[in-house]
């Protein structure tokens, strides 16, 4: 009997590698699967479940099923991805300014106007008025 | 952003008022606010001219190489002084909304 490619190693290791190299040029750009790559995981994990069951089968079965030296490679490869992106998603996360010269508790809050989401103006003495306090939640926007 | 709206009410029980604010324009935190259900204000600077002022700037970090605001809580009272600050080292890591209510009863 003539052995069968195990497609199912090599459609895994194209998810893992699609997953990895996705989220730059891809997911990056939409608010919801940028800051928490959760898209990119995904695809990792249904990689890598692929990957898992042709490994599996290719050892299990390898009469039927070739596989056993490219799907050892390639699961080894997939999980030095996997870790790299990992850690790449990490290290970028604390990559952000130190705020040392941040304006420190007790100083006076600036005073300043800008335009809310209907293009009305508010000032801060607005919002402090009839307010014992403001919350400013300065965040890194959706651009 | 989402925690807080969930805490609406109690950061309104305390009379202290929470205020977003990013360079995105108002449409875009229009639209932010509609898809994601947000009902509390949200501001627009996209001159970084307050992101400026509070030094909480993060330069060339947006994805067109701007200057963007970094995550970054101030609590103001009502005479205009800062009491509380959250900056965190993480991108991930926010202040969380029961934080800013502890600080926001202590005024």
């Amino acid at each position: 009997m003539k052995r069968r490619r195990n497609i199912l190693i090599w459609t895994g290791f194209a998810v893992v590698l699609i997953a990895f190299l996705s989220y730059v040029p891809f997911f990056a750009q939409f608010p919801i699967t940028r800051d928490i790559p959760w898209a990119n995981y995904l695809l990792f994990l249904i990689g890598g479940t692929l990957l898992f069951i042709g490994v599996r089968r290719a050892f299990r079965d390898p009469a039927q099923y070739r596989g056993k030296i490219s799907g050892s490679i390639l699961s080894v490869l997939s999980a030095a991805i996997i870790a790299l992106f990992v850690a790449g998603v990490i290290y970028l996360s604390k990559l952000i300014p130190s705020a040392d010269t941040a304006l420190a508790v007790g100083t006076k809050a600036p005073a300043f106007a800008l335009l809310d989401t209907a293009g009305k103006q508010v000032t801060s003495g607005d919002l402090l008025k009839n307010h014992r306090g403001v919350v400013l939640i300065f965040y890194r926007g959706y651009w | 952003m989402r925690g807080i709206q969930e805490s609406l009410q109690d950061f309104e029980k305390l009379g202290v008022k929470p205020v977003a604010i990013s360079v995105d324009s108002p449409s875009e935190s229009q639209d932010l606010c509609r898809k994601a259900s947000y009902t509390y204000t949200f501001l627009s600077d996209p001159h970084t001219e307050v992101i400026r002022a509070y030094d909480v700037l993060h330069k060339g970090a947006g994805v067109s190489g701007h200057d963007i605001a970094r995550p970054a809580e101030f609590l103001i009272d009502s005479t205009g002084t800062i009491r509380w600050i959250n900056l965190t080292g993480d991108l991930r890591v926010r202040a969380r909304p029961e934080q800013m209510l502890k600080a926001a009863a202590a005024l």
